[in-house]
């Protein structure tokens, strides 16, 4: 029997698209750059209307893949940011002399494997998707190899990045083991008859220690601070944005519908591991003068706050995180937009100091720029307040009240490093200026700040949207 | 306007005129000139037609008036606004103030004058929205949204330790606000809506008014400020721009006792009568510690911070009174204050102006050459102090009242501070008013000049007007004060009974 191969459309379609490119980068040589580049762009944006246009509820492959209105609105999430990524890279790659027509190619290879991670209804096609998306990445990481702070950065990621994918592995060999089932609605159908038994626990638990390296939460947060400064910052955007996504996605697909019945399990831990991020990433972040390390700080905090409504386990909660996850992902790009614009004289600057007296040289980038900061730090009446509000209803309702007051005072201290960022932008005496922000970045930024700016009166197309994605969830 | 969203517009109206000073172009001298002048143009507007809200309002109706509703965010939570007897002080008061804020800012401020400007106009709309919401939500975006502006004008435009004062305002009143949010979600989940009229006349169960309490008590108290977390006001107040004091002392510190009005005391009446003796000491420790630090500065906008916390201690002893009297005594002491301390301010900035000093040794007999100047400041001070036939007395003697009802210690330790008030208050009027004019320094200082006469003559005229005939704003707060006042000690009532009954099985 051939499967039903239309809900993996948008997948097939990227996957001859990356092959097909790289086809053509091959024989093509380097000049080939800027076609692959506008390709891939062109491929992830057909990709995503091939999401929104396909089926709205269906599974194939004997249940291993599942599309419904969770997996649509990640997917779509994923594959914007993957996009928005491609963009950004173009002009900083060639000036800073790493680019390769391999990274638009490797972008949306590391798109299918997030594809495939949303769309997982079984724990083989969790893991061939996850490590399709690791393997991408952490060549990506490398890009840049005359650069050894980059290959650093690529072996640091590889390296760790295998040994969670080895306990996600022998987790879900214990779950298998215990249970007698890869598929997740099997799983669950086992756990709710039979009572999570110690075994299915100890499986859960590891494949959760996987999934959080992915994200990047604490305690698996090591990497994050290495790679994103490592690694050249365009890929360093793009880390920050869609395969978080991604990886949120599959943490929630995972405990939601695999381990739902054993809610009590994985809440627990889930709400530590979002306690300790947004702890680490709030106090950590204070020390850090590199802006690359300060926002890799800054998104272990933000993966904490998101874990925060999915430790509530409810559709609120994960309503929540999906709100969440889309701000956050919209700030980041425009924010990392601004930190690519961080050139002077032709060369990338990394030091916070370096934006001193923004605001003078450049008072719209500033202005823009204080907002996407201000978003970040969770400050009404911009959209990460809206993020943070979602999620932390949502724990409020499910009891988790102490969880969420501790939230709420991490999310002050974390407030601490953006606000100095936008006092140097603000109050401190220029140097000498940046050069000025090339059109693929006016408009990302441009459009990240009016985004954060308007979220408050225009919200309702994404909250619906969110909305529709949790319940198909519970 | 029969049909008009006046509420709205009041509201909004300034962020049009910032949207309008987003687009001058140009840094020359021309482009300033309209920037003032548009801004200038937009507050007056706004206190014109807040004076419209005014006339339109119902002192007799002790709910809420002029409400408009709309849906927001998916019908989670609404768009709510409306004014009530209280409020509606509030509302004119903060609309009445800022074109002073902007014509004491006309010639102090010469760098920026544009994103300067945008920020006081955000400001505007952010705290008029904060008195007007009608939601939860609502209001705590306006009441949070309000720090980003603050934090920007103390820091680009404030004085030499201008960076630690606006980070420390705003880390220590974010983190008060933040508790308030969690409360605030509890109570959504508790009550089901975030609707503040239909939450007024929700019952909420003794924890959660507990706890609940304490939470809006964390934000409310840091804003007011009371002791001991008032320490982040000296710092702000003394590194922020004249305006910036001004707004800091005549409206963002009433937010506090608003907020008290609005919610604890009418939401958590129970959780409130509990920890009324708690109240009553900081704010004795409040009026009486501050005072004597007051009396030990050397920096005139300290002294004039400290005495505001002393005021504001008033101002929460009358509302934990849980009666009419002070209830009332501390809305017209809000207002009152919020125009005599924000006069203070710009007296301040008069003289700072001339002389960029603030201490006040460098001062001495100006009366010799400042007349004008002089009679304002004197005015104000003894409004500051509480003398009969100035706004300042009513607010005091009214809580004072209201607090001898409650308590009769707490109103005798209050009234030390009475005393006190006029000790550091007519200390520095001496000191810088008085004697000859000796030091060489300030030989040819000037008297005020047209703008500040403008500034400073109708905020005498009101200090002067209400202080003889406080009955508009009593008469607009009255029924609901009373409302709120009958309804809180009912709830206690039945509260007490309920123990009783409890006690008794």
């Amino acid at each position: 029997m051939t499967p039903d191969l239309l809900p993996a459309l948008p997948e097939i379609l990227l996957a001859i698209g990356a092959l097909a490119l790289l086809m053509y980068g091959v024989f093509v040589g380097e000049k080939s750059i800027g076609t692959v580049t506008w390709g891939a762009v062109l491929l992830l944006v057909a990709a995503a209307i091939a999401v929104l246009a396909g089926p709205k509820l269906a599974t194939t492959f004997g249940g291993a893949w599942v599309i419904d209105p969770f997996a649509r609105f990640m997917k779509v999430l994923a594959l914007g940011g993957s996009a928005v990524a491609v963009v950004l890279a173009a002009r900083p790659s060639v000036a800073d002399r790493y680019a390769r027509f391999e990274y638009p190619v490797l972008v949306v290879l590391a798109t299918v494997g997030m594809m495939m991670m949303i769309s997982a209804g079984d724990l083989i096609s969790l893991y061939l998707g996850l490590e399709l998306q690791s393997l991408a990445l952490y060549v990506l990481a490398a890009i840049d190899r005359d650069n050894l702070k980059s290959t650093e950065a690529g072996l640091k990621y590889f390296v760790l990045g295998a040994l969670s994918s080895g306990l996600l592995l022998y987790g879900a060999s214990l779950t298998y083991g215990f249970t007698g089932h890869t598929g997740f609605t099997d799983i669950a159908a086992y756990v709710k008859a039979h009572g999570a038994s110690t075994g299915v626990v100890f499986g859960l638990v590891f494949i959760l220690a996987g999934l959080t390296f992915k994200i990047s939460a604490v305690p698996f947060h090591m990497w994050t601070p290495d790679v994103y400064e490592g690694s050249p910052t365009p890929i360093t955007a793009f880390f920050a944005s869609a395969p978080k996504v991604a990886a949120f996605a599959l943490v929630i697909r995972v405990t939601a519908e695999a381990f739902g019945p054993a809610g009590h399990s994985w809440q627990q831990i889930i709400a530590f591991v979002a306690l300790a991020s947004m702890v680490l990433g709030a106090f950590a972040g204070i020390g850090q003068k590199n802006i690359k390390r300060l926002m890799a700080y800054s998104s272990i905090g933000h993966m904490g706050y998101a874990l925060v409504g999915l430790a509530a386990g409810t559709a609120e909660g994960v309503q929540g995180v999906a709100i969440y996850l889309a701000i956050y992902v919209v700030t980041t790009l425009g924010t990392f937009a601004m930190i690519l614009a961080m050139r002077r004289d032709g060369h990338p600057v990394e030091e916070i100091g370096d934006l001193a007296g923004l605001s003078r040289s450049r008072p719209l980038v500033a202005a823009g720029f204080a907002l996407l900061l201000f978003s970040l730090a969770g400050i009404p009446p911009l959209a990460g307040f809206f993020g943070k509000l979602y999620v932390f209803m949502a724990a409020v309702h499910a009891g988790l009240i102490p969880l969420a007051i501790l939230g709420v005072i991490a999310s002050v201290i974390g407030a601490y490093y953006y606000i100095r960022i936008v006092k140097v932008i603000y109050f401190d005496e220029p140097v000498a200026g940046l050069d000025p922000l090339s059109i693929e970045q006016s408009v990302v930024f441009g459009v990240a700040s009016l985004f954060v700016l308007v979220f408050i009166v225009f919200g309702n197309g994404l909250v619906t949207a969110a909305d529709a994605a949790a319940k198909s969830l519970f | 306007m029969g049909n008009w969203p006046l509420l709205t517009i009041v509201t909004f109206l300034p962020l049009v005129g910032a949207v309008f000073l987003g687009l001058v172009r140009g840094d020359d001298d021309v482009a300033k000139r309209n920037i003032r002048r548009i801004t200038l143009l937009t507050t007056v507007v706004t206190f014109l037609l807040s004076l419209l809200v005014w006339a339109r309002f119902d002192p007799s109706n002790a709910g809420f008036q002029l409400e408009e509703k709309a849906e927001w965010l998916k019908g989670l939570f609404t768009y709510h606004v409306g004014v009530d007897g209280i409020s509606v002080a509030f509302v004119i008061l903060t609309a009445f103030l800022m074109p002073f804020c902007i014509l004491a800012s006309w010639e102090s401020i010469q760098n920026r004058v544009k994103e300067y400007m945008i920020a006081f106009l955000i400001l505007e709309t952010l705290m008029i929205g904060v008195f007007t919401a009608l939601d939860l939500m609502l209001f705590y975006v306006f009441f949070e949204a309000g720090l980003i502006p603050m934090f920007i004008i103390i820091g680009v435009w404030g004085g030499p330790r201008r960076v630690y004062a606006s980070i420390k305002f705003f880390l220590y009143t974010l983190l008060g606000s933040v508790l308030m949010l969690i409360a605030m979600l509890a109570m959504y989940w508790q009550a089901g809506t975030s609707d503040i009229p239909v939450l007024l006349t929700h019952d909420f169960p003794g924890t959660l008014q507990t706890w609940a309490w304490l939470a809006f008590f964390a934000s409310f108290a840091v804003k007011m400020p009371m002791w001991p977390v008032h320490t982040w006001l000296p710092d702000a107040h003394v590194e922020a721009p004249t305006a910036g004091s001004v707004i800091l002392a005549g409206i963002l510190l009433k937010m506090g006792g608003y907020g008290f009005l609005r919610f604890s005391l009418p939401m958590f009446p129970l959780a409130s009568e509990h920890f009324a003796p708690f109240v009553f000491t900081l704010s004795i420790v409040a009026i009486i510690y501050t005072s004597l630090v007051a009396l030990a500065q050397e920096d005139m906008k300290k002294l004039i911070a400290y005495s505001s916390v002393a005021h504001m201690g008033f101002v929460t002893m009358g509302i934990f009174s849980m009666n009419a009297a002070g209830v009332q005594g501390a809305v017209f002491q809000m207002v009152s204050h919020g125009f005599v301390s924000a006069a203070l301010f710009l007296c301040v900035g008069v003289i700072y102006d001339r002389m960029h000093s603030r201490e006040i040794a460098t001062y001495g007999g100006l009366v010799n050459r400042m007349p004008w100047y002089a009679v304002a400041f004197m005015v104000f001070t003894m409004a500051n102090v509480g003398l009969p036939g100035t706004s300042g007395f009513v607010g005091e003697f009214l809580t004072l009242l209201g607090a001898y009802r409650a308590n009769t210690w707490v109103a005798f330790f209050a009234a030390t501070g009475v005393i006190l008030s006029a000790c550091y208050a007519l200390w520095l009027l001496a000191r810088v008013m008085n004697g000859k004019l000796d030091k060489p320094s300030l030989a040819g200082i000037l008297d005020l000049d047209w703008r500040e006469r403008i500034v400073l003559i109708p905020l005498v005229l009101v200090t002067i007007f209400y202080g003889v005939y406080p009955t508009p704003i009593l008469n607009a707060s009255e029924a609901s004060v009373q409302a709120l006042v009958t309804k809180a000690q009912a709830a206690i009532a039945a509260g007490a009974k309920l123990a009783l009954v409890v006690g008794a099985n």
